[in-house]
């Protein structure tokens, strides 16, 4: 059922504040959702002061920073720094973006920094991925064949065939678009979402793979694909500028093609 | 916490294997309305200000009484195809589903009955 307000043990509450150092000039403050699995207080939004002029450009420059020098209980997901792991997927100035390549210098005013939005979570800004990577091994994204592999090569493929992967290859699963879909908010537990079905998209565009059919059958229906209402809210999102919703139309462009008119 | 491998979850009970044929049906239909709209706003103009009689006379051309069936089915069926959508995205507790999906289907049905009664009435002069 689509929520319109939290539940009683998720609502937020008023958090902490921890001031700049003295002598810092070039402040700004994060605010950012914190709650701990171990205690039974509610959720609630610590306000941090950083000293910009001691940190690096970036939301996570910013956010290591408090954790290294103003409070080490806050918990986070990150790992190459770069915007292609995607670990540091979270709901920054209220979009979804990698915290890594999100320049501080692009927000005005505070910084407000959220879980991804609509799942569950675990510590502070961690969420619970469990469903979200069990959805992406449903779609089986690796090369299916029936003919068997030539014995002295690979399985070639044209430039233009190879072509066709572009912008679709470069997904990291980082979640950012399915968690910025509001069918996924609402129907998650069985639409796909953007991120898994940009995925299945690119292996039904591989010319090497032979079970387009199979890959159809498994994606035709009324929840797993078509939740899809074309609300854009993923592509819009993407940090890595892909176009989930053309994949998902594409889909549907291949489902219509291969029952006639 | 349950104890269900997350895999299982996700699979559920698996494919439909169904809706294409809603997903273009609800297309088509959409296409079908803009030209039945049209011919509708034309109508409106035609018997603006038109006496009984001769509105009559307008709705029982057999042109006109066609479109005007075409329109009033076309247009429930668009109706229940999105009430559909709306119902299955917001509405979660089976019981009330299942309701809303025989209040929307048995209302557009007296609707299209309703309506295509009336206008043959009008065109047939009963």
């Amino acid at each position: 059922m689509a929520e319109f307000r939290l539940p009683a043990n998720s609502r937020i509450g008023k958090g902490k504040t921890f001031p700049a150092p003295d002598g810092a000039k070039n402040t700004r403050v994060f605010r950012i959702y914190r709650w701990n699995p171990d205690d039974e207080n509610n959720p609630r939004i610590d306000s941090y002061e950083v000293d910009l002029d001691s940190c690096g450009p970036m939301v996570l420059d910013a956010v290591i920073k408090i954790k290294n020098e103003i409070d080490p209980t806050l918990t986070f997901r990150r790992s190459c720094r770069e915007g292609i792991c995607g670990s540091c997927a979270m709901n920054i100035d209220g979009t979804n973006t990698l915290a890594c390549i999100k320049p501080i210098a692009e927000i005005s005013g505070d910084v407000k920094i959220n879980p991804l939005p609509h799942l569950p979570v675990v510590k502070d800004i961690v969420p619970d991925m469990s469903h979200f990577y069990a959805q992406y091994a449903t779609i089986k994204p690796w090369i299916r064949t029936q003919s068997t592999a030539p014995p002295d090569r690979e399985r070639l493929q044209s430039k233009e065939d190879r072509e066709k992967l572009d912008g679709l290859y470069e997904c990291i699963l980082c979640a950012c678009c399915s968690t910025s879909c509001p069918s996924y908010w609402w129907n998650g537990d069985r639409y796909l979402g953007p991120a898994v079905l940009l995925q299945a998209y690119r292996w039904l565009a591989d010319s090497r793979d032979e079970a387009t059919g199979e890959r159809l059958d498994d994606l035709e229906d009324p929840f797993r694909l078509y939740r899809c209402h074309t609300i854009m809210n993923c592509t819009r999102t993407c940090p890595k500028g892909l176009n989930p919703a053309k994949a998902i139309a594409e889909v549907k462009k291949m489902l219509m093609a291969r029952r006639g008119i | 916490m349950s104890m269900v491998n997350p895999l299982a979850k996700a699979r559920g009970h698996g494919s439909a294997k169904e809706g294409v044929h809603h997903w273009y049906a609800q297309r088509a239909s959409a296409v079908l309305l803009i030209f039945l709209t049209g011919w509708l706003i034309y109508a409106f103009i035609t018997l603006a200000g038109m006496e009984y009689p001769a509105a009559r006379e307008f709705m029982s051309q057999p042109l006109n009484a066609a479109f005007s069936v075409v329109l009033l089915v076309t247009m429930f069926y668009h109706a229940v195809l999105g009430l559909q959508v709306v119902i299955e995205d917001y509405v979660h507790r089976p019981a009330v589903e299942v309701l809303l999906y025989f209040i929307t289907r048995a209302g557009a049905l007296i609707g299209v009955a309703l309506g295509i009664i009336h206008v043959l009435k009008l065109a047939l002069g009963a």
